[in-house]
């Protein structure tokens, strides 16, 4: 801990070298980034992306918490050089508490002919009534499907529109005619299940995360769940990436995050589909990991920012971030036919279920700081009981509840979608 | 050698700090500081850690949260219950190879070799070659399928089949660290004169007599060590369960991993090391007085 808390320390402290030292002319906008920082991702920003943008652009990625520090440190100094701002929905909120931010609405009318998707449109107002960051990219969890399992789809259901019931239907007809689970999730030690119950499970049964966590509806739902699972391989705890048991063709049907869905895909694009998390009875739950692009409040060009936003969200250029760097548009875009099959597979995918008419977007957990492993480890836990234990639903989520309360209390984070917002810390009701 | 070389140290041995008597003491300083650095100041600081909490008040809320936890009991049965099952196999197992051994007249040597390559194993890769053997499509299946025995491929390592999943571990564990007690083993009977045989042999004591009379009394010291090492090792478990079975058996030392890194809970993470460190002191100091050895009995 103590090691990387110094090491992160000497990250900021040779950040803050370089600020100091390199000069910035004036001319070119610093787009500060927490996003594509590995070496080849960014110089993939500056040579690819960013080629033929007519101005110049000095792209400096930069780690989270040095990122927030810059721009925080900026906005008090009252000289702020930094021309755009990249970063995850959940890294913004710090910055709009102390009013870092510039309210984007003019850029958002401006881009209006873009088609932005709605939603995430919506998120980038960040609980207030300005727009305080335009969706640049995006990554999310989808499903997954072996082409073989189609024929044991339930009668009248459609991939792009399943619920959970259609869902659990169509791995007992798996089940009933191989003989073997063929529905697989990651709940193995490296896996991303508590992301399922967090996006997916939980928005679309009960409408909440948090709020709703003991509810009845909650209740019905673990109960539901449990009687699915009775298809589920029991491999599952082991999973980490689903796109291995899918080549190996241990299961046919998976949920899991598109880059770890991804060399199925890529690998064998004639028998994979990709497809919408399934609907619950409150919608179609499903977590985007949203990122924006802001104006920092002071910016020494406004202009010259806004037409850097105007070009990253050009539909051309979406396309060509998904090439490079595999994040998806946040914008509607014809896909060309020359990019590879596997990332069209899913890229329409999370079309479908960002446009979903029955879409309940899910944000990542906001404001837990350190706490996010036990924040997981509730929903994680709740499932090993209930699920692999076979305890009682109701004394389990009493008794996971205080867990969580205990989480959201001592981290004082307030509610984030689909929650809804509240004062201190979001309370479990 | 001449002189100036051999009367120097002597005569500064003499004087100063350094004399004969001292000697040894300060040979030994540098092991000692050793250990304390990276030995007795961690272990300090993991009982810091362990009994206060974060604004650095004493409490045992990280001992509740750990008890509270859900994978505690579970964690604390499995892992008794391996230590209870593996080192008494083991021990049993390295008595019965080293016995065979000592009666070798030709090729001990490339016996013990071959016996101990698993000592050069590392514990994680010695859980992964389990694993090949035991996965869904590992060798064992696919020597029983050839047999007829089962029909497709069988999962053996998951949380639907507990029993195999144990036993699965147990056989990696003494596979993997039964050397470590033969090496021991065949050092201590290397000890036992062979005069005290002889002399039993004459008085008419067959194979067990002499065996129970004699190598297990004199091998009291090498037992103590062997069952000290492995015992506390046992309670150490990790590679070989995560390598086998993830979590779907959680061991002691596996909890303390995932609440430090999973759920970056220093605190419950250092109150599981604790514990773990008070059991195999409690295990060391009942080997200690159940297999003590008089003085007599060392020469």
């Amino acid at each position: 801990m103590k090691a990387s808390n110094l090491l992160s320390g000497a990250t900021a402290l040779a950040a803050t070298c370089v600020l100091l030292t390199g000069p910035i002319s004036a001319a070119e906008t610093v787009f500060l980034s927490t996003q594509l920082r590995p070496i080849e991702e960014a110089e993939k920003v500056r040579k690819v992306i960013l080629k033929d943008y007519p101005k110049e652009v000095a792209f400096i990625p930069e780690e989270v918490g040095p990122f927030i520090t810059r721009v925080k440190a900026e906005a008090e100094a009252g000289k702020v050089s930094v021309g755009v701002l990249g970063a995850v929905h959940g890294q913004l909120p710090p910055l709009a508490e102390v009013g870092a931010l510039d309210s984007l609405d003019d850029v958002v009318g401006q881009l209006a002919d873009r088609k932005l998707v709605s939603t995430f449109v919506e998120l980038g107002k960040l609980g207030t009534d300005q727009h305080l960051y335009v969706p640049w990219m995006q990554a999310t969890y989808i499903m997954a499907a072996n082409k073989k399992a189609l024929e044991y789809l339930p009668a009248g259901a459609d991939v792009n529109t399943l619920t959970y019931d259609q869902l659990k239907e169509w791995a007992k007809n798996m089940h009933e005619a191989t003989g073997e689970r063929k529905l697989g999730f990651p709940a193995g030690p490296k896996g991303l299940m508590h992301r399922f119950f967090q996006g997916y499970l939980y928005p679309s049964y009960t409408g909440g995360v948090v709020r709703s966590f003991k509810s009845a509806d909650a209740e019905a739902m673990w109960a539901d769940f449990k009687d699915l699972w009775q298809h589920v391989t029991p491999r599952s705890t082991s999973y980490a990436f689903m796109q291995e048991p899918l080549l190996a063709d241990e299961v046919w049907v998976a949920f899991d995050h598109t880059a770890r869905l991804l060399d199925a895909f890529r690998q064998r694009p004639d028998e994979f589909i990709g497809f919408p998390g399934p609907a619950g009875a409150k919608g179609r739950g499903f977590m985007p990991v949203v990122i924006g692009l802001s104006i920092p409040k002071g910016t020494p060009d406004r202009a010259a920012a806004v037409s850097l936003i105007d070009y990253l969200t050009r539909a051309e250029v979406q396309v060509t971030t998904l090439q490079q760097v595999g994040f998806y548009p946040t914008v509607a875009v014809e896909l060309p036919t020359s990019l590879p099959e596997g990332i069209k597979i899913a890229a329409s995918a999370i079309d479908a279920q960002a446009n979903a008419s029955d879409a309940v977007v899910s944000l990542l957990p906001v404001g837990l700081g350190g706490k996010g492993g036990e924040f997981n480890k509730v929903y994680l836990d709740t499932f090993q009981r209930i699920v692999i234990r076979g305890q009682d639903v109701r004394k389990t989520l009493d008794a996971q509840a205080k867990k969580l309360a205990k989480v959201m209390t001592e981290t004082g984070a307030p509610c984030w979608s689909p929650d809804a917002a509240s004062d201190g810390p979001c309370p479990v009701e | 050698m001449n002189d100036a070389t051999s009367t120097v140290p002597v005569r500064s041995r003499r004087t100063g700090i350094i004399t004969e008597r001292t000697l040894p003491y300060v040979l030994l300083l540098p092991s000692v500081l050793f250990l304390l650095v990276l030995f007795g100041w961690p272990l300090a600081e993991a009982f810091i850690v362990a009994l206060s909490n974060e604004s650095g008040e004493w409490t045992l809320d990280n001992f509740r949260e750990m008890a509270d936890d859900l994978n505690f009991a579970d964690a604390f049965r499995n892992t008794v219950l391996l230590v209870v099952i593996v080192v008494p196999l083991q021990l049993a197992l390295a008595l019965g190879l080293a016995m065979l051994l000592n009666q070798l007249r030709r090729g001990r040597d490339i016996y013990l070799y071959i016996w101990t390559i698993p000592l050069g194993i590392s514990d994680l890769a010695a859980g992964i070659v389990w694993l090949a053997i035991m996965a869904e499509r590992g060798y064992l299946n696919t020597i029983l399928n050839g047999l007829g025995i089962i029909d497709g491929p069988a999962l053996w390592l998951s949380y639907e089949t507990p029993v195999v999943l144990f036993f699965a571990v147990v056989v990696a564990e003494i596979w993997r660290a039964t050397a470590i007690v033969l090496v021991i083993l065949v050092a201590g009977m290397q000890l036992i004169p062979r005069e005290y045989n002889e002399a039993a042999e004459m008085f008419g004591a067959n194979a067990w007599q002499r065996f129970i009379k004699i190598t297990l009394p004199v091998l009291k010291p090498s037992l103590q060590t062997a069952l000290i090492l492995r015992t506390i090792l046992a309670f150490e478990v990790f590679a070989v369960v995560i390598a086998l079975g993830g979590r779907n058996l959680p061991v002691l030392v596996g909890e303390a991993f995932y609440w430090q890194f999973e759920y970056q809970d220093t605190g419950v993470a250092s109150a599981y090391a604790t514990l773990i460190l008070v059991i195999s002191v409690l295990a060391t100091i009942f080997y200690l007085r159940v297999l003590r050895v008089r003085e007599e009995t060392l020469t």
